[in-house]
């Protein structure tokens, strides 16, 4: 049966309280930091103080002489990594790096990189041994910026590292890790026909994903190798692989128990601490707990890639565009890997581009190296993309939000990066926009409205699912994802819906890697798509099995029984007449018809929807100040079909918010030694409730036809437009135009000091 | 953290005694929302802690002789729960408002707040516009200083070893006399000031400005005392010729540094701006009386 049919749904699209609030607002729920064993050690991480060194010796002696250090460990104690098994299964992440990211090996590459790491019987102690390891350095000269690290001359960061995808096979080592380019058309030619064209540059920093919960985990390794890891991250089979392979161990001997997560926002798809913890569980006999400080969260994990974006886009007079192209240069940190490739297929993917070719740089720096923030990779392209779309719009006179009409992405259109879209809602996001309210609003002076629009690819892969039915009736639902949206709430409802039964009596549980089948990371807005195909599909098998065991106490074939409204029917007269029997009937007997009843499910889900969103923002800029006040926001976004509508409208705020924070003040202060000055939520801005407006939001849905329910991704999209939304608004409301990020006071104030005079001279 | 140790004395001598004992760094503690924080990273390692609120007189608001008298640990939110208090001086109120959140002002005093030493702090510019003064205990007895002698730089006082602040006294605002308080800061609250500019106006019957002090924070190694401010204010009314002198003024006045919360042209900038809003802010409260 389809569900695709809204107007049938009963508890889809509805907002029960979520199974997992009541824990969360009363102070119950476990997170990462909440776990304690008995004989349990503190582990602590010695950090490199500088940018880039070589590590001529370490000396843990005297620290292992400290009374009360259990064990120290250092790189000695993890195995190389033979390039064969640098690589698990589908997961992205390269393990090599990864471990050397973990626990520098020969050179540190950022300050605050691993060195070693020791577990004493109290957090005080351990600390006092981190001063008591000695560490000689030969301090090498550090680069931070994109552009200088791709200069000919800059320092190396590492010698191994020859650019991917050149031709010839360059034979010079660079901090150029990778160049990725796609192509569509003829640039040169579009550009020939285009009667305007804008070319700009755009700069981003690089940002945390600012979750409030520090990294945090307890390791216990038995004397035989069995492992159990408590953590809070957004996979726990995740962390399960990356650990065994860091360590050297057996998947099999690893159980690793999702805690509640307090926010990710892609940072936790990666280890830190659970390989160092191991490795001093191991050492010790005991079980070992890390939690990290706020000041190790900002100075060693995330964040996502400072960059530079170069824009160039041709237009016809009447508004179309006849190519388009990006150079976008990412920073990838101390390890390559920067999303810089869906910076180069997000920031086009909006628009039907008859010609265009984007070039991305993977480029490393001394600095963290960076982790999948929200959309990695998309939000940085598309600062640029957008912001040059509302000056070509200027320029050609024509209505940005018309301009978008005209140029948009419909079903049947080629995107520059290869697929033809299907079952897209960009165009209908644009027609909720212009029939939105806000755009009617008028404006005050100094005040100004931008729009902007954004795509995420959103993902599919690898899901597992089980659906119990318990002996009174009630199910039990576990998933494989930790949730980081709302999404124990929406597994439940699909699973409700599918059986008819009431919400309530649905309870979803996150497994651990043992309770329940491989399930890939809580990322990519990947879910509810396919978890939520995973849970229906396994709610199905359900209800095929309660039929047979409704047909078994009937005497009559499976096929004659139907089942609606959370009960078996005969399906017809010709079935003959019995009592409907409900779940808790079929369930009570489930002994004399075969046994338990429940389905698991794995599935390698394919066929996400694309999500689209666009974004109208006002802002009153101080030009005194240079201060920015976000006035009103709106996103629209195509959601596909809302499971729960309030935690998808969760979700569009909550990146607006993110996004908000991107655009206005967030950013790394470094000083010349490339330390960090700003490890700390009071001079790493990000914003206050008193700084946003109410966010509001319209769910377009245009239902993704590979799902079930209908489902697309929602979590991911709207944190993409609103750098550029913001930026329009800025230009609108002072007429000048932003062009690096973070549009803080000083930034702005100096951008109208500059225009200023040239004004007055005008006049 | 070895050997330190804590004491919650309930007398000013006891206090002293306890704060002069010892040969290490002695710190009195109030609201403790500077000093906890200073001593879990490290940056502080003190000897002895003296817990000062339990001393009779240190929490409180009490008017006496046409004058305030504010106990040193009383928190910023008993001054805008004293409606005389915040009637008479809304530029002060409006500096320990702007402190932290709700929580932390709950806790964070006033004299923490000037004793931290920080030239950005937001209760000290008000408190020095309006000339408070503090009364202090030491070793030698009871001495008496303005607000503005006890910062000599960042993180340093002129308290001798020993010393700590016992209560504030105020002035009571004279006829058509008020104040006001702005800062800077890139959000709207949970911030420490780019700028800070407290404002104290006295005027005539007519709008005149017959008194002034402007304080500036956050520009220079402590708040300053713009006197060429208070000179542009003084015997004019807020025109836009008086306005111009001020923002100059207090422009003159900055000797900013760049750093990660502000760069010196900004900081400058920003400090005749907040000068012009916040005297605008105290002439109209004050003519209003």
């Amino acid at each position: 049966m389809s569900y695709l049919d809204k107007d049938a749904l009963k508890v889809v699209g509805t907002r029960p309280i979520r199974p997992d609030g009541v824990d969360k607002v009363t102070g119950r729920a476990n997170f990462g930091a909440d776990m304690t064993m008995p004989g349990m050690l503190w582990g602590k991480i010695k950090r490199s103080p500088h940018a880039h060194a070589r590590i001529v010796s370490i000396n843990t002696d005297k620290a292992l002489t400290l009374p009360g250090v259990k064990a120290v460990t250092t790189r000695a104690d993890f195995p190389d990594i033979p390039p064969e098994k640098r690589v698990l299964g589908a997961a992205p992440a390269n393990l090599w790096d990864l471990s050397r990211n973990c626990m520098a090996k020969g050179k540190v590459l950022y300050e605050g990189h691993a060195v070693a790491a020791v577990a004493a019987v109290s957090p005080a102690i351990a600390e006092q041994a981190l001063d008591l390891i000695e560490v000689e350095y030969e301090v090498l000269p550090h680069i931070m910026d994109v552009e200088a690290a791709m200069a000919p001359d800059a320092p190396i960061l590492h010698d191994d590292i020859f650019t991917a995808g050149i031709e010839p096979r360059p034979t010079k080592p660079s901090n150029i890790a990778k160049v990725v380019r796609f192509a569509k058309g003829d640039v040169e030619a579009g550009f020939r026909e285009a009667d305007v064209i804008i070319e700009r540059r755009y700069t981003t920093k690089p940002v945390h994903q600012a979750y409030i919960e520090p990294h945090a985990c307890l390791v216990s390794v038995a004397p035989d190798g069995q492992t159990t890891i408590w953590s809070s991250s957004q996979g726990q089979f995740m962390v399960r692989g990356y650990t065994s392979r860091i360590v050297g161990a057996d998947i099999a001997n690893i159980r690793a128990i999702p805690a509640e997560i307090g926010g990710g926002f892609g940072g936790k798809t990666i280890v830190y601490l659970e390989p160092l913890a191991y490795m001093l569980s191991k050492k010790s006999g005991r079980p070992v707990k890390m939690v990290m400080n706020r000041e190790e969260v900002f100075r060693a994990t995330g964040p996502t890639s400072g960059a530079v974006v170069e824009v160039k886009i041709g237009a016809k007079k009447d508004g179309r565009i006849t190519a388009a192209q990006t150079v976008l240069k990412y920073q990838s940190g101390a390890f390559p890997g920067s999303p810089v490739q869906q910076g180069c297929i997000c920031g086009l993917a909006v628009y039907d581009l008859p010609n265009a070719l984007t070039i991305g740089y993977d480029v490393l720096c001394n600095r963290p190296k960076v982790a999948a923030y929200r959309a990695p990779g998309a939000p940085i392209g598309s600062f640029g993309v957008e912001s040059a779309m509302d000056e070509l719009a200027h320029e050609l006179g024509i209505d940005p939000l018309k301009l978008r009409e005209i140029n948009g992405a419909k079903n049947g259109t080629k995107a520059a990066h290869g697929p033809t879209w299907v079952n897209i809602g960009y165009q209908q996001t644009l027609e909720a926009t212009k029939a939105h309210a806000h755009l009617k609003t008028s404006l005050g002076p100094n005040q100004g409205r931008g729009i902007a629009s954004g795509y995420w690819h959103n993902a599919g892969g690898e899901s597992s699912a089980a659906c119990h039915v318990n002996e009174d009736g009630t199910v039990t639902v576990t998933e494989g994802h930790p949730d980081i949206g709302g999404s124990r709430a929406s597994m439940a409802m699909m699973v409700a819906e599918v059986l008819g039964v009431p919400f309530e009596t649905v309870r979803p549980v996150v497994g651990d890697t043992t309770a329940i089948g491989f399930s890939a990371s809580t990322g990519g807005s990947r879910v509810t798509f396919a978890g939520g195909m995973a849970v229906t599909q396994a709610a199905q098998k359900v209800v095929e099995e309660l039929k047979k065991r409704a047909a078994i106490t009937w005497d009559i074939s499976p096929d004659a029984v139907e089942w609606k409204d959370g009960k078996a029917y005969p399906a017809g007269a010709n079935a003959g007449s019995f009592e409907p029997l409900d779940l808790t009937a079929i369930a009570g007997k489930s002994a004399r018809t075969g046994g338990p009843i429940s389905a698991e499910v794995q599935i390698n889900a394919q066929g996400q929807g694309p999500g689209f969103a666009t974004h109208i923002c006002d802002v009153e800029v101080d030009k005194e100040t240079g201060q920015v006040k976000i006035l009103r926001y709106t996103a629209i976004q195509d959601v596909g079909r809302a499971i729960h509508p309030s935690y998808v409208e969760g979700q569009m705020q909550g990146g607006v918010a993110q996004g908000v924070g991107w655009a206005l003040n967030e950013e790394y202060i470094y000083d010349k030694d490339g330390k960090l000055e700003n490890p700390g939520f009071l001079d790493y801005r990000v914003p206050v409730a008193s700084d946003m407006p109410m966010i509001e939001t319209v769910m377009v849905e245009v239902p993704n036809p590979r799902h079930p329910f209908g489902a697309r991704g929602v979590g991911e999209v709207p944190i993409v437009p609103p750098m550029a939304a913001v930026a329009n608004a800025i230009a609108d409301a002072i007429g000048v135009r932003l062009r690096d990020l973070p549009m803080s006071p000083p930034r702005v104030l100096a951008a109208l000091d500059q225009v200023e005079p040239m004004r007055q001279a005008a006049e | 953290m070895p050997n330190l140790s804590f004491t919650a004395p309930t007398t000013v001598d006891e206090a002293v005694r306890m704060l002069a004992g010892g040969a290490g760094l002695a710190k009195p503690l109030s609201g403790g929302t500077d000093l906890l924080v200073q001593l879990r990273s490290g940056r502080m390692r003190p000897e002895a802690i003296v817990d000062i609120k339990r001393i009779p007189g240190l929490i409180g608001i009490r008017e006496e002789a046409g004058e305030f008298v504010i106990g040193a640990a009383t928190p910023g939110v008993m001054l805008s729960a004293h409606k005389a208090f915040e009637h008479a001086w809304p530029g002060i109120v409006e500096g320990a408002d702007l402190i932290g959140s709700q929580q932390i002002q709950g806790r964070a005093s006033l004299a923490g707040n000037l004793c931290n030493a920080s030239p950005a702090a937001d209760s000290v510019p008000a408190m020095i516009a309006a000339r408070a003064t503090c009364v202090i205990a030491g070793p030698n007895g009871r001495r008496t200083a303005p607000v503005e002698a006890i910062v000599i730089g960042p993180g340093r006082t002129s308290l001798e070893k020993g010393e700590f602040i016992v209560e504030f006294h105020v002035p009571k605002p004279k006829p058509h006399q008020s104040d006001a308080y702005l800062r800077f800061i890139p959000r709207t609250e949970m911030d420490i000031a780019v700028v800070g500019c407290g404002v104290n106006v006295t005027l005539d019957g007519n709008g005149v400005c017959t008194d002034a002090r402007v304080v500036l924070g956050a520009v220079a190694p402590t708040q300053v005392i713009v006197e060429d401010a208070a000179k542009a204010l003084i015997g004019h009314r807020l025109d836009e010729i008086t306005n111009a002198a001020l923002d100059a003024a207090a422009q003159r006045a900055c000797k900013p540094i760049t750093d990660k919360r502000g760069t010196i042209e900004y900081r400058t900038k920003v400090a005749g701006v907040l000068a012009r809003r916040a005297a605008k802010l105290a002439f109209e409260r004050a003519g209003a009386r």
